[in-house]
């Protein structure tokens, strides 16, 4: 992998009137990493993305784009990356590979649509006017069209939100499938999950300002005491014991469910053993991993999802 | 030019879509000259010079000659109805629910520049407002053997110039409108009072002076004037003209640098 930057991001400012919607960011994208921005709603995430690719200017600080300015070169970066916005749409009664044949007029230089439409699966829908489509074939025209020119590096705005869970899985692995084609993918979403799951490094954005920048491991590691042992209570459980072992820092009872966090690595085997030696019949033993979620409340002090 | 051609097809094809919104858009002008025709063509003669106070140019020959205009004057009066619809309606609707769609946004993600869209734009709506004006034409000369006393070539440049003008118009109401609904009630506010008091429909010598004065301020008003005068060879309205292109240049630059993808 070559560590030359994709995208360099210099004290990004993008003010509205007064407001301060991304507040001096700064970050670099690697060719060939899938690099995400994640944070809650309203924290300024599409407001940096649609500024990098040149689509809100003007704003303040540098940002270069496979070497160009997008503020001032808009057209030849839109020539060159791949772009899927949130909350777009398309011309209703246009089918769907009408859609396609349009768009490739747009770009000097294009793939052929058909097997684009096939790879995303929605070949067999090529003669459907967009209106018709569901939510998730709607989305898959949208990547379709962000990857129609070939591009080195693929812009993602909220790729997965409306989407079914079985859905969502399915579209993670075609972000893989577009790495593995040797693009770089700046990924922006509000589900921490699709980060953890997809990126190789993770910028958490509050109020327009990052709040923490590194791969999704080395986050979660900021987070401590937050992996979690559970299992269903019983009567004869002695919680005290359990409160009293060293590898355990606290330890919740709610709904018929006992939790005990700590940090430590033998925290599942400590508690198995102190039950064992209690002789507490051990049902629905699970675990629980720190989130990024978990880090974002550690960082901010807020909830994510309001 | 690729794009722009693929463009093109694609507006006609959404055009071609929507088959009643078309059939209306091209036939409205049409029944409404059956309508005014068989209202004011009996009456023509009473109503006397209908079409004095127009172009102000009559002589008493001409004069002589409107007491007949009755029925033929909406063929041209008709044709700033129609423009005025794709123009004052249908554009800025259109844009301004594309856009707030979010379907202008996907399109602006491309390096296709804004003036492709609309030109081709405005190509299918030019071409749908020749066809409007060629049935509008064909209905005067069947149903009421329309004089006409002008030169092609000038109802063909008045037509273009009212066209592009008016359009440009429309993309200026289209920009400044900050929704759809915004759209359509400017779109509503600007065309009923044009329809009837720039002598698209009724005519404006039936009106008071207050009312006729009203009506220099309209852009419609305008095109009417131009295409009637081109279209019983009275040459070239100067008045008229000069706001139809002012209105073309003014409303095209300011189109050009308002328009919103979003």
């Amino acid at each position: 992998m070559t560590q030359s930057p994709v995208v360099t991001v210099r004290h990004l400012t993008k003010r509205y009137g007064d407001a301060v919607a991304v507040n001096d960011i700064s970050f670099e994208v690697l060719k060939g990493e899938i690099f995400g921005i994640v944070g809650p709603n309203g924290a300024g995430k599409t407001s940096a993305l649609e500024s990098i690719m040149g689509l809100r200017v003007p704003f303040e600080g540098e940002v270069r784009v496979l070497g160009m300015d997008p503020q001032r070169q808009r057209t030849q970066v839109a020539e060159r990356i791949g772009i899927q916005l949130q909350e777009a749409q398309l011309p209703f009664r246009l089918k769907v590979w009408e859609i396609l044949d349009l768009f490739s007029s747009f770009f000097q230089k294009t793939v052929p649509y058909e097997p684009l439409l096939k790879t995303w699966g929605i070949w067999d829908k090529r003669d459907d006017p967009f209106v018709v489509l569901s939510g998730g074939q709607k989305q898959r025209v949208f990547i379709a069209l962000a990857l129609l020119n070939d591009p080195e590096a693929v812009f993602l705005d909220e790729l997965t939100t409306g989407l079914d869970p079985q859905a969502r899985r399915q579209t993670w692995e075609l972000v893989q499938q577009i790495r593995e084609q040797g693009k770089t993918v700046v990924l922006v979403t509000h589900f921490m999950e699709e980060a953890q799951t997809l990126c190789d490094r993770v910028a958490i954005i509050d109020d327009g300002r990052i709040v923490a920048l590194d791969t999704p491991n080395k986050l979660l590691t900021q987070v401590d005491g937050q992996n979690g042992v559970l299992f269903d209570d019983q009567p004869q459980l002695d919680v005290a014991q359990l409160r009293a072992l060293p590898t355990v820092d606290r330890v919740e009872q709610a709904n018929g469910v006992v939790q005990a966090f700590g940090s430590a690595d033998n925290l599942v085997s400590s508690v198995v053993i102190a039950l064992e030696q209690q002789q507490i019949p051990i049902r629905n033993l699970r675990t629980v991993q720190p989130t990024l979620d978990d880090v974002f409340i550690a960082l901010t002090g807020k909830e994510l999802r309001e | 030019m690729k794009s722009y051609l693929k463009l093109l097809q694609a507006r006609v094809k959404l055009l071609l879509r929507e088959p009643l919104t078309l059939f209306f858009t091209i036939a409205f002008p049409s029944l409404l000259l059956l309508l005014m025709g068989s209202v004011f063509g009996g009456i023509g003669e009473a109503m006397g010079a209908t079409n004095e106070g127009f172009s102000g140019a009559a002589d008493a020959a001409d004069i002589a000659s409107q007491f007949t205009y009755g029925v033929d004057r909406f063929v041209p009066a008709l044709m700033g109805l129609l423009l005025g619809t794709l123009a004052v309606n249908t554009i800025p609707v259109s844009t301004a629910t594309n856009r707030e769609q979010g379907i202008l946004r996907r399109f602006k993600a491309t390096p296709m520049p804004a003036w492709r869209w609309i030109a081709a734009e405005i190509s299918a709506y030019f071409a749908i407002g020749l066809l409007s004006a060629g049935v509008l034409i064909a209905v005067g000369a069947f149903a009421f053997d329309v004089k006409f006393t002008g030169d092609w070539s000038q109802v063909c440049a008045g037509f273009t110039l009212s066209a592009l003008s008016f359009m440009a118009f429309g993309y200026l109401v289209a920009s400044l409108a900050p929704t759809a609904r915004a759209a359509i009630v400017a779109g509503q506010l600007l065309y009923m009072p044009m329809i009837f008091v720039s002598g698209a429909t009724m005519p404006l010598s039936i009106m008071p002076d207050g009312l006729q004065a009203v009506s220099q301020w309209l852009p419609m008003t305008h095109i009417v004037i131009l295409m009637h005068d081109v279209w019983f060879g009275r040459g070239l309205p100067v008045l008229s003209v000069w706001v139809l292109v002012g209105i073309l240049v003014v409303g095209g630059a300011l189109s050009a640098r308002l328009f919103r993808w979003e």
